[in-house]
């Protein structure tokens, strides 16, 4: 895939339950979106573009878990077209905060919302693209850094490595020199366990990591749990903290189900 | 005032104003000012402009997994102990460009080299920092490979070093040996002496530019009683020290119990967050990235702080090598208290206790050590 080639990759942008920040973060992208353009074939992009050119397509980008029956289906043709599949935010990698409906009875939401509840057809769970099919790169966070889908896409077209990280969010939270939230002020932080990506934007106003990234590479969240205890954090906060846009991703999850056994 | 200039070793008193003096003298030889200032609940140091952006009557806290400033009730200056990083930011930066390219046709062209770093001047550089700095002497430009970007920092850089009055809650240089007291490898070193009235410092001279700057401040000779006093403040210090670490052969005691039950019990407790090694003023691995933009035309490489505590960090063809919690704090610890010793002749610890106040898993090297000897910790 060199960017010397005359044909420039098919990359197309499939949408399943999400809220459509991930995708329109390819078209944020001002700066480099000239560049981007000339460098890929953007041949599939419904929110974006009417242009709908058919598959199969060297790249697919897809955001947003899966939730009915409909997309469960749909998924499996959307990898069948795609050499590569790059799942992008919280909701493709870990399910989203929809995930959340995955402790709770869905059908007595649709019952409680919708007038008419027959004609909703959902699944129990909202689940990441990932139980589903093969996925090739997974690009985390809610929403993505945007730096992080072209330096992805620069990576991919001349054949190397991503710079993505899959360390902690302390490492960039230290590299930035900001000072420690959680041992300056007691403030609650789940950056030990979460993912760098985000720059560490929230330590740096003061704020605890929300957790956005999802999972860092090898998490302790038993250790995390034992830490927030300290800080003085009920068990239903901990449950809470780890339950929010990455609460399906297993570490999480186990952790808030240990904490709401607890 | 004394207008001769100042000899090497000898001792001075400088009076607490004489301070903007010293700050002002180092400006006008072009230094940047690098010093304690308080920020974001915590004494960091940054860029200092005037006396008024030391941490006057402020002091802290320091307990594992805990930090917290104090106000105090008098106006010390540096009456607190080591802040969240030291000067390693500053010599051998968290992220670093290492040159930028463009491709020419099969070839390439180096576009641009980074530009040359400031020349530095750091106040309050503490005995276990020095002797940090020595230690990453040692190992970035003390061999036949050196690294250009921290010899262009550091021989430019000027060295005020501060003698503790005041030891932390996590402090053990003393077990160390490398501190409260500054050893050798500064400009000028002070010592404050506060009380009955007066606010002055002991200024030791430690190099010909400390004497010139020493020399633009109105200083007058030390007298027997202001050196007592000095060495008394630091003794003081050196018997204040919040831990303590036996390190008589820890060397022979960590290779040897490469299996101890201890790492497990450690490994529950450790995120693998990496803050330890950040923190850490020996620490010195790095990891290098390189990237092209979008038309493949322009590439960069950039160097940043990496730790021991990754999955990357051991990533060999084919994966990680430790890829167990577990494995890495043994290798960290292991690191630090024996294999330096064996690499570069000392141990990797200063002794400065940045690593015990800044885990969030209050895990505490000093601790560890005792549990692998086998002795209960103090009550
Ligand atoms: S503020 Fe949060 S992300 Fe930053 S070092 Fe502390 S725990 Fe880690
Ligand atoms: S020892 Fe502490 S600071 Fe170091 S990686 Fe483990 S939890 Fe993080
Ligand atoms: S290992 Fe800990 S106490 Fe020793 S020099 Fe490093 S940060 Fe300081
Ligand atoms: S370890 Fe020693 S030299 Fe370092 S701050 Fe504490 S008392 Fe001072």
């Amino acid at each position: 895939m060199s960017s010397n080639n005359k044909t420039k990759p098919k990359v197309a942008v499939f949408k399943f339950a999400s809220c459509d920040g991930c995708q329109l973060s390819l078209l944020d992208a001002e700066d480099e979106l000239l560049a981007v353009a000339g460098a890929i074939d953007i041949a599939y992009f419904p929110e974006a573009t009417r242009t709908m050119l058919k598959g199969p397509y060297d790249i697919g980008l897809v955001e947003g878990s899966i939730t009915t029956h409909h997309d469960a289906e749909r998924i499996q043709q959307v990898r069948r077209q795609c050499t590569v599949l790059v799942t992008i935010g919280a909701c493709a990698t870990a399910g989203g905060i929809q995930a959340l409906r995955n402790w709770a009875d869905s059908q007595e939401y649709v019952r409680t919302i919708y007038a008419q509840p027959d004609f909703i057809q959902t699944l129990k769970m909202s689940t990441p693209i990932a139980e589903h099919v093969p996925v090739d790169f997974e690009l985390r966070g809610c929403p993505i850094n945007k730096k992080h889908l072209i330096e992805l896409i620069s990576a991919m077209l001349v054949g190397r490595k991503p710079n993505i990280p899959t360390h902690s969010l302390c490492m960039k939270c230290k590299r930035s020199g900001n000072v420690c939230i959680t041992i300056a002020r007691g403030v609650p932080c789940l950056g030990p366990v979460t993912q760098s990506g985000c720059g560490a934007l929230c330590p740096r106003f003061g704020r605890g990591c929300f957790g956005c990234y999802g999972p860092m590479e090898s998490a302790n969240t038993a250790a995390m749990t034992t830490q927030l205890r300290l800080l003085g954090q009920s068990d239903e906060e901990i449950a809470r903290a780890f339950r929010s846009f990455n609460a399906w991703s297993w570490q999480f999850r186990q952790a808030s189900e240990e904490a709401e056994r607890a | 005032m004394d207008t001769t200039l100042p000899s090497v070793g000898s001792q001075a008193v400088i009076d607490f104003p004489a301070l903007s003096a010293l700050v002002s003298a180092l400006r006008r030889r072009g230094y940047q000012v690098i010093g304690p200032t308080v920020r974001d609940g915590a004494i960091t140091c940054d860029a200092i402009e005037k006396i008024e952006d030391l941490p006057i009557g402020w002091g802290d806290e320091q307990e594992s997994g805990r930090y917290r400033l104090k106000k105090r009730d008098d106006s010390a200056v540096f009456a607190y102990t080591v802040g969240p990083q030291g000067w390693k930011r500053y010599l051998h930066p968290p992220e670093l460009p290492m040159f930028e390219g463009k491709r020419d046709g099969e070839a390439f062209q180096i576009l641009r080299n980074p530009p040359s770093p400031p020349q530095y001047a750091f106040l309050g550089v503490r005995a276990c920092e020095l002797a940090a700095i020595r230690l990453q002497d040692r190992v970035l430009i003390g061999d036949r490979y050196r690294d250009p970007a921290y010899q262009a920092r550091r021989e430019g850089a000027f060295l005020v070093a501060v003698n503790c009055t005041q030891a932390g809650g996590t402090c053990f240089c003393v077990s160390m040996g490398t501190g409260p007291r500054v050893g050798a490898g500064f400009d000028l070193a002070l010592t404050e002496l506060l009380g009955a009235g007066q606010h002055s410092f002991v200024v030791e001279v430690g190099s010909k530019t400390g004497a010139a700057v020493l020399a633009e401040v109105e200083h007058r000779k030390a007298r027997k009683e202001d050196v007592k006093a000095a060495v008394a403040a630091v003794d003081a210090a050196a018997s204040q020290m919040g831990r303590s670490v036996d390190a008589k052969e820890v060397r022979d005691l960590l290779f040897d119990n490469f299996d101890h039950p201890r790492w497990d019990r450690v490994a529950a407790r450790c995120l693998s967050c990496a803050n330890c090694t950040l923190v850490c003023p020996t620490c010195f691995c790095t990891t290098v990235e390189d990237i092209t933009d979008i038309t493949g035309e322009h590439a960069e490489r950039w160097r940043k702080w990496d730790s021991c505590f990754t999955d990357g960090f051991s990533y060999i063809h084919g994966g990680s090598i430790r890829l167990s919690v577990k494995s890495r704090y043994r290798q960290w610890l292991t690191h630090k208290f024996a294999a330096w010793v064996d690499q570069f002749g000392a141990h990797g610890c200063v002794g400065c206790g940045r690593c015990i106040t800044w885990c969030p898993g209050r895990i505490d090297v000093t601790e560890e050590i005792r549990e692998i000897r086998g002795v209960a910790s103090p009550a």
